[in-house]
């Protein structure tokens, strides 16, 4: 704990008064007047946060456990690469990788729309927008934010999939295409108000420095802000596509649920969140479909594992960089 | 005196606001060609307004309006059509604070002739090199070019600063107290170095240390609330000044 070591560290000339720490002259050198309060209050926030990993702990454990029965019944090369997905069938078929295809491809999509818009919103924001116009846009995206995922699904299964059905005559609006733009209505407010934090936060010494060399507005932006907040942004965009890969809601209503590996952008698919939920509440307690559904769980946890790390590593790099 | 020498932008009557605020009262106030003219007075008199208003800066700031004329090779620069990009980069400035930007030293000091268009590497490289060594900072740096600027120390950072500033070769440079964080050994530095810039460049630099301004300017004028009380040549505003308000200042009486 680095705060420990700061107020340990800190040095206190002896007979210096400050405050209600110099009560006792002789302890201010060991600060031992307070350190009984220190104690309590750092040991309270550790066993907070102690509690939090034994829950998180425990849930893997839990995840764990009814997963990796399923890979007796299937190999894990069978379980990750075949292409049939019929749980209920006999014999079965336990293969996911229709459904990794379709988590994929709907977070690639979705991210292809909402981190252009979301990131060039929060640009417009934070740089461009006279005063006036963020302060009514900004409510308003915060508003998208908070919107829950149940709404943006119906609205996409009755507004914009008969649109899409219509405009490209099309069998089904239910696919691909619209589960990305919903999810993409969900991921840009994300993107955009962590995005905007981050170029806010950029001083305006920067932009006066870029401004007082002879760059116009948007050689300041795309030289000096945009970079200058870049590992807020990249931090931005991944929370916002981990927000996409493991949406469940809008996906069930809006997918088409169709466990196949999408060969065009209108066909339907069976997201991974989307084939656990709709699935969970049939497969019989303990049964293969049960521990399989469990090991679908399993793979969209390390799926979003992988993303916060890919987060880490780009945000650390890039302020290595600046 | 200066008269013969030539006038390279002047102020007439200018105010500057800041939403009701009147930061500036009817300043009119002329700055002769290669030469260091000192803008003093006590803080919030309105110096860095001043200097902000001779490249536009303060447009960067909102609610900001100003009145009366700057003048500059015989073009009000104040006025809407001016294009404000290219005139700062003739009029450029160095700030209070070392603000080089996250980048490394050589992007920091190549960053004003990307942006002005000058790509070819190997002029760019050479304008790094000498903008470098003019701001007396080659030697230290040379060997880690491509290092993040912001691991420089602050008097370093400065004089980055001033390097990056002189890369685009301005004809005039605008200096906002460039030295008040600076130790004493690379204060002498950087006012070595103005003193060898003004050969080819016009200087006006804001500056709350008198021996200084006494040291590098020709002229200095002093400011007091918003108003230009008294300019004049630096020797005799120092030694017999003429309002009592500049004599209470530069002895020390207030401030
Ligand atoms: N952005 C701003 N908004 C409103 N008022 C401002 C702003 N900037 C400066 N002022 C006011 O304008 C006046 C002049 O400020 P200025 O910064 O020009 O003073 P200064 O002479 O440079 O002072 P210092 O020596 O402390 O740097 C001050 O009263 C200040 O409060
Ligand atoms: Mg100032």
């Amino acid at each position: 704990m680095t705060y420990r070591e700061h107020t340990k560290g800190e040095m206190i000339p002896e007979g210096s008064s400050r405050g209600d720490r110099g009560a006792a002259p002789t302890d201010t050198l060991t600060g031992r007047g307070t350190a009984l309060g220190e104690w309590v209050a750092e040991s309270s926030l550790l066993i907070i946060s102690l509690i939090s990993i034994v829950v998180l702990g425990l849930i893997l454990l839990f995840l764990l456990m009814e997963g990796l029965p399923t890979f007796s019944f299937v190999s894990v090369k069978a379980f990750i690469l075949g292409h049939l997905w019929y749980p209920t069938d006999e014999p079965p078929d336990f293969g996911i990788l229709a459904l990794i295809m379709g988590s994929i491809s709907v977070t690639l999509i979705s991210s292809l729309i909402a981190v252009p818009s979301g990131v060039m919103t929060a640009i417009y924001l934070s740089e461009i927008a006279p005063p006036k116009m963020a302060e009514i846009l900004k409510p308003a995206i915060e508003l998208l934010a908070s919107l829950p995922s149940v709404v943006i699904g119906f609205f996409g299964m009755v507004a914009v999939a008969p649109l899409m059905q219509r405009i490209f005559d099309i069998p089904t609006g239910l696919n691909l295409f619209t589960a990305s733009i919903m999810l993409a209505f969900m991921s840009i407010p994300t993107i955009c108000t962590i995005s905007e934090d981050a170029l806010r936060s950029v001083p305006v010494t920067y932009r006066e420095a870029s401004m007082a060399l002879g760059a116009t507005p948007f050689e300041t932006i795309s030289k000096v802000t945009v970079p200058a907040a870049l590992s807020g942004i990249t931090t931005a965009i991944i929370l916002g596509m981990s927000r996409a890969i493991g949406e469940t809601m809008v996906v069930l209503m809006v997918a088409g649920g169709a466990a196949i590996i999408p060969g065009s952008l209108f066909d339907p698919i069976r997201p991974m969140p989307a084939s656990i939920a709709s699935e969970m509440g049939e497969a019989p307690f303990r049964g293969d479909h049960y521990h399989a559904l469990f090991a679908t769980g399993i793979t969209l946890f390390l799926f979003t594992i992988l993303f916060n790390i890919l987060a880490m590593s780009a945000s650390r790099r890039f302020r290595l960089k600046g | 005196m200066t008269n013969e020498i030539e006038t390279i932008i002047h102020t007439q009557d200018l105010s500057l606001f800041y939403g009701d605020f009147q930061a500036l009262h009817d300043i009119s106030l002329p700055f002769a060609q290669r030469q260091v003219t000192a803008l003093i007075g006590p803080s919030g008199c309105g110096k860095s307004s001043f200097l902000r208003s001779l490249n536009r800066m303060n447009d960067l700031t909102s609610g900001t309006r100003s009145e009366g004329a700057v003048i500059f090779e015989g073009t009000n620069i104040l006025e809407k059509k001016i294009d404000v990009v290219s005139l700062r980069r003739r009029i450029g400035m160095v700030f209070q604070k070392p603000n080089p930007f996250p980048k490394s030293i050589y992007d920091n000091v190549a960053y004003g002739l990307v942006v002005n268009g000058i790509k070819n590497r190997s002029i760019v490289a050479a304008r790094v090199e000498k903008s470098l060594k003019q701001a007396a900072l080659w030697e230290e740096v040379k060997d880690r070019l491509h290092k993040p600027a912001l691991g420089l120390s602050g008097g370093q950072q400065q004089r980055l600063c001033i390097a990056r500033a002189l890369a685009v070769e301005p004809e005039i440079l605008l200096m906002d107290e460039p030295a008040s964080a600076l130790d004493p050994i690379a204060t002498q530095k950087i006012e070595e170095l103005i003193l060898e810039l003004k050969e080819r460049y016009t200087i006006i630099i804001v500056t709350h240390n008198m021996q200084q301004a006494a040291r590098v300017s020709n002229t200095t004028a002093f400011f007091y609330m918003g108003r230009l009380v008294e300019v004049g040549s630096t020797n005799a505003l120092f030694t017999k000044p003429v309002k009592k308000e500049t004599e209470d200042y530069i002895t020390g009486r207030f401030g």
